[in-house]
């Protein structure tokens, strides 16, 4: 993975002494409210129901087994013993003081770590394919360019103060695991006519409260392209953005409003001014390409013949092999997804001594390094065939095994009314409700591809829009309601999902979910997903059940 | 009130103009509007001659008169108001604007360091405790990422 060199070590430093400034004044009375809240939310901090909440950096979800150590220790030191995950593979801390801040991203820095445009109306991070370098359907390597465009962003002076927050994200393979085209600005490898590989670029997608899809602006670009075309969308957004109403700010409402066929002349125009005087170099790619190789795979790996003969023997061994990894590009290797799941754990949350645990693991198993998924799991991504056994079992004992990836119980959260300042509704507890209803393992794997994506607020930080079930908890009067849409995806064939009806009641949403998965049983024909059932069907099913008697 | 120009104390000779007021003496700026709509008056004026900018003035509407305008104040708003940090850029990088580009208004000492990257070189300042405060901001980084910008 990239490692820092002196420029980006000093860079990370003199922002925690110019935070800690900032702090400073704030507490002695020298910085107002509302200017320190903008530098603090450039610094991941928020304000919170409880007490602050910090957003720390995990660039495209890379982790090295010493930075998860020192997320460890942060857990314990500065917080309650655990953190949480984000949809934008992220890592959230719910109790820090604020006069201890600048302390903890001074231990974070000495690990090359950072909470720099975690939040706040700026560049945030870049988000990428978790199984980025290992998956079998990749034209190329995501993450070099990722860190190419970590670094254009970080600290950009002139993108500081954008109309809203945005978000890019890149993926490199044919399956979309990155929610690409629900990016301010979405990248995607591609090859063209020509057989040369380069980016196409979309603009414009986006959840929240409008949610919408991104479009292609560019269909292919030259990879020496890359930063000056991301500036010049970047600029016409920073000057045209609107910035009179920051429900309407974000840059898929330019894009919508400009019309995309003047949006993207808008763009070409910026761009053919500035696209030669900022060129990326084929060496710069190269260099940062080399810091991604791929680490000394054991060629004799592929020779193992044990798995099968394990996956026969061993059901819930061989039931975890099939949720929970996937296919390597390099023969006797998988990638192993370690669930943060668990039913009786808030999704996303992982201890202080889990993460102590698995950075063990990482080292001993899987070159000591982790990455976190934007579905809020973490995926040890180079893991031996003949390994697997023996990492199944550290990881059960660590309860960080529940073989449930991409099922119904995989469902994204936000922390919702628990610890949100904004949520209308809870949504951790009602988590904890639907894993309750549905804690027959046989039937969650019997129903397969399902994802529910539950949101506390219509910020839709769950991104309960593409859920395939989403639910969006609404306040009426003082009472927590939640809005049911269906059919979302965030994949390849995006879609934002329909609305099934009126909000219902919170004694009501987790019946409700049961009745939607019963409906799909009944109605789904052999080896359809539920996604596809409901496309076939329609809403009406469902609509009919789940406000029967209610 | 002094200013702060190329990273030095000095004392401020401009006066800005509203609309309706009356031309003074000395070193004046107007807005872009009255720029336009006064060209012939203003370039009777003894004294040198600039423009205020709001953030949504175009950059290109003023063309060929940067040559005569010897400084640009981008006008804050608010501090999260943005779009002079790309004026800024725009004046410097694309329109080859050699002038004083001076930030006034409502921007924070925090931003100094990214406005004087994007080519602002002199500042307002609202307040004498803020002088130390947007003077040091100059060396809140040592280091940066994006080779296209100082």
């Amino acid at each position: 993975m990239y490692q820092y060199n002196e420029q980006d070590q000093t860079l990370i430093e003199e922002r925690v002494t110019q935070f800690r400034g900032q702090t400073q004044r704030f507490l002695n009375g020298d910085l107002g409210p509302d200017e320190f809240r903008a530098l603090r939310l450039m610094n991941g901090l928020y304000v919170q129901t409880h007490a602050p909440m910090l957003r720390v950096a995990v660039p495209y979800g890379l982790l090295a087994s010493r930075q998860l150590r020192m997320l460890a220790k942060v857990a314990r030191d500065y917080d309650k013993g655990y953190c949480h995950f984000t949809t934008r593979q992220n890592v959230q801390y719910n109790w820090p003081a604020l006069e201890r801040v600048p302390d903890l991203l001074a231990e974070l820095a000495t690990v090359q770590m950072h909470a720099i445009q975690t939040s706040g109306n700026c560049l945030r991070n870049t988000t990428s394919d978790h199984l980025a370098g290992v998956c079998v359907d990749e034209l190329e390597d995501p993450r070099p360019y990722c860190e190419i465009i970590r670094q254009w962003t970080t600290l950009h002076p002139e993108f500081a103060y954008l109309p809203r927050k945005f978000k890019i994200a890149v993926s490199g393979s044919e399956h979309d695991r990155a929610a690409v085209q629900l990016h301010d600005i979405g990248v995607y490898l591609v090859r063209n006519d020509q057989g040369e590989i380069g980016f196409r670029v979309l603009a414009g997608g986006g959840l929240g409260r409008t949610p919408i899809i991104g479009q292609t602006v560019k269909p292919f670009l030259e990879k020496k392209y890359l930063l000056s075309y991301l500036e010049a969308i970047l600029r016409v957004y920073n000057l045209l953005g609107r910035r009179d109403n920051k429900y309407k700010a974000r840059i898929k409402i330019l894009v919508k409003e400009t019309g995309l066929e003047k949006f993207i002349a808008l763009v070409e125009a910026e761009w053919l001014q500035i696209r030669d005087s900022m060129l990326l170099e084929d060496e710069r790619i190269a260099a940062m390409r080399a810091h991604f190789a791929p680490p000394a795979y054991e060629s004799a790996a592929g020779s193992d013949t044990e798995l099968a003969q394990r996956l026969a023997d061993d059901a819930g061994f061989a039931k975890w092999v099939k949720y929970n990894s996937a296919d390597h590009r390099v023969p006797g290797y998988r990638a192993v997804f370690v669930s943060l799941k668990e039913p009786d754990s808030p999704p996303g949350d992982i201890t202080a001594e889990q993460l102590d645990a698995l950075a063990n693991l990482a080292d001993e198993y899987s070159f000591g390094e982790v990455r976190s998924t934007h579905r809020q799991n973490l995926v040890l991504a180079d893991v031996k065939q003949t390994d697997l056994y023996t990492l199944w079992q550290k990881l059960d004992a660590l309860k960080l095994a529940t073989p449930n990836i991409g099922t119904v119980t995989d469902m994204i959260c936000c922390p919702g009314l628990d610890f949100c300042s904004l949520a209308n509704a809870g949504s951790i507890g009602i988590a904890r409700e639907i894993n309750e209803a549905l804690d027959d393992m046989d039937y969650i794997h019997d129903i397969g591809d399902i994802k529910i994506n539950m949101s506390g607020c219509m910020n839709g930080c769950a991104h309960q829009s593409v859920g395939h079930i989403g639910i969006l908890g609404v306040d009426k009067k003082g009472e927590e309601w939640y809005q049911i849409t269906l059919g979302g995806s965030s994949e390849n064939e995006a879609a934002i999902g329909e609305r099934l009806g009126p909000a219902v009641a919170k004694q009501q949403i987790t019946e409700s979910i049961t009745r939607i998965l019963d409906v799909y049983v009944q109605q789904r024909l052999e080896d359809e997903t539920f996604l596809q059932t409901v496309k076939r069907v329609g809403l009406e099913p469902f609509r009919e059940k789940v406000y029967a008697n209610h | 009130m002094p200013i702060i120009k190329d990273q030095r104390i000095l004392e401020n000779t401009w006066t800005f103009v509203a609309d309706d007021a009356p031309l003074p003496g000395g070193d004046i700026t107007v807005s872009a509007q009255r720029w336009t709509e006064d060209k012939a008056a203003l370039s009777q004026h003894a004294g040198k001659l600039g423009v205020r900018l709001a953030p949504t003035d175009n950059i290109a509407a003023l063309g060929e008169d940067l040559s005569l305008i010897k400084l640009i104040e981008l006008n804050f708003p608010a501090f999260n108001d943005g779009r002079a940090f790309s004026q800024a850029r725009l004046l410097r990088s694309r329109y080859g604007y050699q002038g004083e580009i001076r930030a006034v208004g409502n921007y924070m000492a925090d931003q100094v360091f990214y406005l004087h990257r994007v080519g602002v070189d002199a500042f307002e300042v609202n307040h004498p405790k803020e002088l130390e405060l947007a003077l040091s901001a100059f060396k809140d980084f040592t280091v940066r990422y994006q080779a296209s910008t100082l």
